[in-house]
């Protein structure tokens, strides 16, 4: 692995999004309108808002991040910069790494905005502070980034890569507990979502909203996340193959 | 030649969707020599050129490019390859284009300027890759592959859709690159190009039909015209 061409990747990505305003404008603004939507939307019922609007400021990222890169990579996959850059001397750890920084640098100023706006303008509150939801957001981000890299690789065009979303994302959040508690649901969706890294996703940021004590579990939920990130990284780096048919 | 060609392949298939591309096919590129890769669309250059570059799954046989099997860590930085279809980042401007590849190959920015220049693009640095013409861009990725100052060139159709004057210069040089020891392996399916090679190999259906120079086709075929003298080769070996 070479400092340089990370560097050189994560600038590269970051320089391609910084062309495209409106891109941009999307992902800082879009999470925040929703926010805002889903506390009027629960005027009546403003515990409602206080309860899922915390995990959702930690989980905007991730969404948001699982798109962008799988079409980032798969436009990368077919216009042939991915073939050239394989030919280079550059190692597929060079290319992950680097689309990890670019995209963490996103994340955190996405994360950061959503969590200001939430927090100081919108009046949500978590008992273990708002740095803790910002740093569980970023690394929720990575995972998302991380989940986008390795289905980048099942599609072939980008109608493709955005129905990854519906199903691969939607069944996570239906799953995670944010809409129901997890033991209210049948017993084989319950079990199912103990296999769902989203699962400890919303579970470390739920804790961390909460006022009990973040205990073992929490810890629990943020190795798993850390560990999903990482088996899906792995499995991005499976997908890139030097040699194709 | 001093011994060793710069490109060796021998008994080479590559088997794409189940059907033959290439079919046990032997050739030798010698060093510092342009060499052109010619045949109809679809006879198998760009697999073979993919195959050198080593990013195509073989079925069997062996590609050595410079003593090294094809494909080697050790060879990224000594093999160039420029794509058919342009391989440029279009959201990118040019100078940015070659700036992100220059760091991962390790070029410095005076050869930037100097490539965008050698490639007829200069003024042009700050346009964004996605607003250029097909044959901009196409001279962005061949400028790109050229950034390491590589020791063997694959260049896939480098030439197509480019206007004659720049098609002459960029023609002269690669070859200028080969006096300075390059190897050029440059594919074309526009015969009259196989004028400016110092060789030729001549492909139909995954295999090489003939490997040769152009005067040398001229005499065998007796033909001057050297489309004419490719279709008389076909006609006397499918005789």
């Amino acid at each position: 692995m070479s400092l340089v061409v990370t560097r050189a990747i994560a600038l590269r990505v970051l320089w391609q999004i910084r062309r495209d305003p409106r891109t941009i404008a999307l992902l800082l603004i879009v999470p925040v309108v929703l926010l805002a939507l889903l506390k009027w939307v629960f005027a009546g019922e403003p515990s409602v808002f206080l309860s899922i609007g915390v995990p959702l400021c930690g989980l905007f990222p991730f969404i948001v991040m699982f798109l962008i890169t799988s079409i980032a990579m798969l436009r990368e996959r077919t216009t042939g910069t991915l073939e050239r850059l394989m030919t280079l001397p550059m190692s597929r750890l060079d290319l992950l790494v680097g689309y990890a920084i670019a995209f963490g640098v996103l994340a955190t100023i996405q994360a950061t905005i959503v969590c200001t706006v939430g927090f100081v303008a919108l009046g949500l509150d978590a008992a273990h502070g708002v740095w803790l939801v910002g740093l569980l957001a970023i690394g929720n981000a990575l995972l998302g980034m991380a989940l986008g890299l390795a289905a980048s690789a099942f599609a072939r065009t980008e109608f493709q890569a955005v129905q990854f979303m519906p199903a691969l994302i939607f069944p996570q959040l239906l799953l995670c507990g944010i809409f129901i508690e997890r033991a209210k649901m049948s017993t084989a969706l319950y079990w199912l979502s103990w296999a769902l890294p989203l699962t400890y996703a919303y579970d470390a940021l739920a804790r961390a909203t909460g006022p009990a004590p973040l205990g073992a579990w929490f810890a629990v939920d943020v190795l798993v996340t850390a560990a999903g990130t990482i088996a899906a990284l792995a499995l991005g780096a499976a997908t890139l193959k030097r040699r194709t048919a | 030649m001093n011994g060793r060609p710069a490109i060796a392949v021998s008994e080479l298939t590559v088997v794409r969707g189940g059907r033959a591309v290439l079919n046990g096919l032997t050739l030798d590129v010698e060093p510092g020599h342009v060499t052109g890769l010619l045949g109809p669309s679809g006879c198998g250059k760009s697999t073979l050129m993919r195959a050198i570059v080593g990013v195509q799954i073989v079925a069997s046989g062996a590609v050595t490019v410079l003593g090294e099997p094809a494909g080697s860590a050790s060879l990224r930085r000594r093999v160039g390859y420029v794509t058919q279809a342009p391989s440029v980042y279009g959201d990118l401007s040019i100078e940015e284009n070659l700036r992100f590849f220059a760091s991962v190959v390790g070029a410095d920015e005076r050869r930037i300027a100097e490539l965008i220049d050698t490639v007829g693009l200069a003024g042009l640095e700050g346009r964004v890759a996605g607003s250029l013409s097909g044959g901009q861009r196409s001279r962005v990725s061949l400028a790109t592959a050229l950034l390491g100052r590589p020791a063997v060139l694959v260049l896939d159709e480098p030439t197509v859709g480019l206007d004659p004057v720049l098609r002459a210069e960029l023609w002269r040089d690669f070859h200028e690159l080969a006096a300075a020891g390059t190897t050029l392996l440059i594919s074309s399916h526009v015969m009259e190009e196989a004028a400016e090679c110092d060789e030729v190999i001549l492909m139909r259906d995954g295999a090489v039909l003939r490997q040769t120079t152009p005067d040398g086709l001229r005499a065998e075929t007796g033909e001057q015209d050297l489309s004419r003298a490719f279709l008389a080769l076909i006609e006397h070996e499918s005789a």
